[in-house]
C-alpha cells in the first residue's frame, strides 16, 4: 500500500472529524483495555511471563542467523521449501512463481500483515490470480477496497451498519429482504460465501505468528479457523512471514502464546492455534501437497545491531495501540501505512524511512502506556525518541520548531539570561492577562490557544520572589 | 524561612521546574512548606532553569546534555533533590543516567544525582514516612495521575494517602485517571488537534466526576486541563496537589480570575 505517513496531520484531522470512525474507535478505547486487564490479573505469573517472553525474543534475535538456518534445514527435511526474500518485491515474486507453477487461479488468504506490507494482493491481481481474504475483517476490507486499521482487528474502524451496507452491495445474489441486523447474521453470510472459496482455492496463503526452529513448524493463531481451512484444503500452502518470527523451541512458542492472546484480546488462548510442519505425509488424513515458507526481510536485518533491534521482539498483539490515547483519537489509517499505533511509530520509519514517516514517532505524548502493557517489554517511547534524535541530527524537523528549540536552549543553558527573560515574560504576560488569570489568544502560541486558554503567569517568577524573601 | 532546629535534618535542594517558576510560584512555596514540615532544611540553588526535557524529547541530545550537566553540578552536593513534578523528577532520576550511559565522566555523577532525586509527594510519603498533613480544604476533589509520575516513578497511592488526611476534603476518583491528558510537552503545540481530542475527553471525565476541584502533581498537565476546562466554561477549579496539602490553596486556581475580575456578589 502507498505510504501516506507524511500526511499524518491531514489524515488525523480528517479522522477527528469523522463521526462514524469516532463511534467505532470507542470499542478499542474501553473493550480491549478492560479485557487485557482482566486476563493479566487472572494470571499471577503474567509479569514474569513477560520477562521470559522478552528474553526468548532477545536471545533469538542475537542468534537469528543460526535459528533461520536451523529452521530452514528442518523445513527441508520435512519436505518443504524456504524462500528467502530480501525485499518486498522478491517476496511477491516468490509467491507468484509458486502460484504459476500450479496454474493457480484463486488463492485463499488468512490474515497476514506481512502480506499487506509486501502488497501481495495488488500484485497477485496484476498477475491474474484472485486473492480471497478469509478473515472476516479482512474480507470486509477487501470488498470495500480498504486497508486494515489495526493489526489484529483490521476492520475495527467500521460499524455494523456499514458492513451491512457493503454486504447488500456486493452479495447481490442473496435475497434483498434478508435480515442482517445482528452481527451473527453478517458472520453467517460471510461464512457461507467463504466456504465455497475454501473448497475451490488452488493455493492457500497464511502468515505466521511464530516459526519454530526446533521443529520447522509455522504457528498461526486465529479466532475464526480460517487459517486452518486456508492451509489444509488447497494443494499448496504458502506461509508468508518475516524473519523476526523465529523462536528456538516449541516450549518458547508456548510461553509466547501465553502472553500473546492475553495481551491482544484478553483471551487465555486464541480459539485456534495451528502448527504446520511440512507438507502432507503418507497416512495424513489431510494437508497440502506442498509447503512453502516465504521468509521476508524487507529491511529488518538492517535493524539488527542498532537501537531498533528491540523492536523486532514485537509479537503483533496490538496491545500498544489498544492502550494508546493517540490511536484512540485518530484510528489506524491516519498513520498512513500497514502498522499503526506505537509499534508502527517505531517500525514504519525503520521499514519505509524516517524521511517519509517522521511524524509517527513525534505524534506521541510519551505517556508510556504502550510500554507498560507490551508483552515483550519493548521500550517504545525510548525508540520513538531515538527516531526524533535521528531526525534532529539530519535536520528533518520543521525549521520553526528547531529555531524555537534553539532559542529556548540558549537561555536554558544561561541561568542569568534565563532569569532576565522569564522575568520580562512573567511581567508582560501577567499584565496582558490582567485579573482574568488567563489568555485566550497569544501570538505564536496558536497551537495552544486555538483549543484552550493559557493560564497567566504570576507577575513575578518563583525565583524572583524567593530571592526577595531569602535576601532579607 | 524558619529552619528546623534538628541538626540532623537533611538538606533538600528544591528543583522548582520551569513551569512552576514562571506560571505557578505558589507551588514552589507550598513545596518548601511541606518539606520543612517533613523535617527538612530547604535550599533553592540559583543555577536552575529547566531539566532539559523539551530538548531531550525533541531529539536534541547535545543541548539536553549541556543542561543536564548544569543541573548535576548545581544539585549534586545536597542530601536530596525534590521536584514538585513527576515529569521533571523522572527526567532527572530515570533519564539523566541513560543520557550519559556512554559518558564515563558524567555517568556516575548522573547516577548519584538520580538516586537522591524524588518527586515531592512520593518523597514525603516514601522517604520521610509522612502519613498525613495538617491542612484543611473544604471541597469535593478528583485526582489525575500524570503519566510520568505514574509509570516512571510509581506514584499512585502516595497523593491519595496524604489527601485522605486533609480535613474537609472528599476525594472522588476520576474515570480513566491513568489516561494521558494530551499535554505531552511540545506534543500539544505540534499536534494541537489530537491533543485537543485527548484533553476534551479528560475534561468530560472531570465533569462527570462531580468534583469541584481537580488536582494533579504536574504543572504541564494541570495547565492543559485548566486551560481546556476554562475555555469550555467549566466551574471546576484546578490546582497542584501541593497547594492543598500545604494549606496554601487560597489564591485563585490555575487559569481562574482573581477576585477583582469576578462579578461582584450580592450582600
Amino acid at each position: 500500500m502507498d505510504v501516506t505517513s507524511s500526511a499524518f496531520k491531514d489524515n488525523a484531522a480528517r479522522a477527528l472529524g469523522d463521526a462514524q470512525l469516532q463511534r467505532a474507535l470507542g470499542n478499542v478505547e474501553h473493550g480491549f483495555v478492560v479485557k487485557r486487564r482482566k486476563a493479566a490479573d487472572a494470571l499471577p505469573e503474567f509479569d514474569q511471563l513477560r520477562d521470559e517472553a522478552r528474553e526468548i525474543k532477545a536471545h533469538t534475535l542475537a542468534h537469528l542467523d543460526l535459528y533461520i538456518e536451523a529452521f530452514t534445514d528442518k523445513v527441508e527435511a520435512l519436505g518443504g521449501q524456504v524462500h528467502f526474500a530480501e525485499t518486498a518485491y522478491d517476496a511477491r515474486r516468490a509467491v507468484v512463481d509458486i502460484c504459476r507453477l500450479h496454474d493457480a487461479k484463486t488463492v485463499t488468504k488468512a490474515k497476514s500483515m506481512v502480506s499487506e506490507e509486501i502488497e501481495l494482493n495488488r500484485y497477485l491481481q496484476k498477475k491474474g490470480i484472485r486473492p480471497v481474504e478469509t478473515d472476516l475483517g479482512e474480507y470486509i476490507l477487501q470488498i470495500r477496497n480498504e486497508a486494515p486499521s489495526h493489526i489484529i482487528a483490521p476492520a475495527i474502524h467500521l460499524n455494523r451498519d456499514q458492513v451491512e451496507a457493503d454486504f447488500r452491495r456486493v452479495h447481490k445474489h442473496l435475497p434483498a429482504d434478508r435480515d442482517l441486523t445482528e452481527p451473527a447474521t453478517l458472520l453467517g453470510e460471510a461464512r457461507a460465501i467463504l466456504r465455497e472459496k475454501f473448497l475451490s482455492a488452488d493455493v492457500g496463503i497464511t502468515g505466521a505468528n511464530f516459526l519454530v526452529a526446533e521443529t520447522g513448524s509455522a504457528i498461526v493463531v486465529t479466532n475464526e479457523g480460517n487459517a486452518d481451512l486456508s492451509q489444509t484444503l488447497p494443494r499448496v500452502h504458502i506461509v508468508v512471514t518475516s524473519i523476526e518470527k523465529l523462536v528456538p523451541t516449541l516450549d518458547d512458542a508456548s510461553t509466547l502464546l501465553r502472553v500473546l492472546a492475553r495481551s491482544a484480546t484478553g483471551q487465555d488462548m486464541s480459539v485456534y492455534t495451528t502448527l504446520s510442519s511440512g507438507p502432507r505425509r503418507e497416512g495424513d488424513p489431510d494437508g497440502p501437497d506442498e509447503f512453502h515458507v516465504v521468509l521476508v526481510d524487507n529491511g529488518r536485518s538492517s535493524m539488527l545491531g542498532t537501537d531498533f533491534q528491540d523492536m523486532l521482539r514485537c509479537i503483533r498483539c496490538g496491545a500498544c495501540m489498544n492502550h494508546c490515547p493517540v490511536y484512540h483519537a485518530v484510528g489506524g489509517h491516519a498513520y498512513g501505512w500497514v502498522y499503526p499505533g506505537p509499534m508502527g511509530a517505531v517500525l514504519t520509519p525503520s521499514l519505509v524511512g524516517v524521511d517519509q514517516a517522521g511524524h509517527l514517532p513525534n505524534a506521541s505524548t510519551f505517556c508510556g502506556r504502550c510500554e507498560s502493557v507490551c508483552p515483550v517489554r519493548i521500550p517504545l517511547p525510548k525508540l520513538m525518541r531515538h527516531w526524533r534524535e535521528d531526525e534532529f541530527a539530519r535536520h528533518l524537523q520543521p525549521r520553526a520548531a528547531r529555531t524555537g528549540l534553539g532559542v529556548w536552549a540558549f537561555f536554558a543553558r544561561r541561568p542569568r539570561a534565563y532569569r532576565l527573560m522569564t522575568g520580562v515574560a512573567a511581567r508582560s504576560l501577567s499584565l496582558l492577562a490582567g485579573a482574568r488569570g488567563r489568555l485566550s489568544r497569544l501570538p505564536l502560541a496558536g497551537g495552544w490557544t486555538r483549543h484552550r486558554d493559557l493560564p497567566a503567569p504570576a507577575p513575578h517568577t518563583f525565583m524572583a520572589q524567593w530571592k526577595t524573601r531569602d535576601g532579607q | 524561612m524558619t529552619e528546623p532546629e534538628d541538626d540532623d535534618a537533611p538538606t533538600v535542594a528544591l528543583f522548582v521546574t520551569c513551569l512552576v517558576d514562571l506560571f505557578r510560584p505558589v507551588v514552589g512555596f507550598a513545596t518548601i512548606r511541606l518539606l520543612e514540615r517533613a523535617g527538612c532544611r530547604v535550599v533553592v540553588p540559583e543555577v536552575q532553569t529547566c531539566c532539559g526535557q523539551p530538548a531531550y524529547n525533541s531529539g536534541d541530545r547535545a543541548d539536553t546534555a549541556a543542561i543536564a550537566q548544569q543541573v548535576i553540578a548545581a544539585f549534586e552536593d545536597y542530601d536530596y533533590v525534590v521536584v514538585p513534578s513527576g515529569s521533571c523528577g523522572g527526567m532527572i532520576s530515570r533519564h539523566y543516567p541513560e543520557l550519559f550511559a556512554h559518558d564515563p565522566d558524567w555517568h556516575g555523577r548522573a547516577e548519584a544525582l538520580a538516586a537522591k532525586t524524588h518527586e515531592l509527594v512520593s518523597f514525603l510519603v516514601d522517604v520521610r514516612g509522612m502519613t498525613g498533613v495538617e491542612a484543611r480544604f473544604a471541597g469535593r476533589v478528583t485526582y489525575h495521575d500524570s503519566c510520568s509520575g505514574l509509570r516512571e516513578l510509581s506514584i499512585k497511592a502516595q497523593p491519595r494517602t496524604l489527601l485522605a488526611s486533609v480535613d474537609g476534603l472528599e476525594l472522588t476518583e476520576l474515570e480513566d485517571a491513568e489516561v494521558c491528558c494530551g499535554f505531552g510537552g511540545t506534543f500539544c503545540v505540534k499536534y494541537p488537534d489530537i491533543s485537543n481530542a485527548m484533553v476534551t475527553r479528560k475534561a468530560e471525565a472531570v465533569g462527570r466526576s462531580g468534583a469541584d476541584t481537580l488536582l494533579a502533581g504536574d504543572l504541564g498537565c494541570l495547565m492543559n486541563m485548566a486551560g481546556k476546562l476554562s475555555r469550555s466554561g467549566s466551574p471546576v477549579a484546578v490546582r497542584h496537589v501541593a497547594e492543598v496539602l500545604a494549606g496554601m490553596a487560597d489564591e485563585p486556581a490555575i487559569a481562574a480570575a482573581s477576585d477583582a475580575a469576578k462579578p461582584a456578589r450580592k450582600g
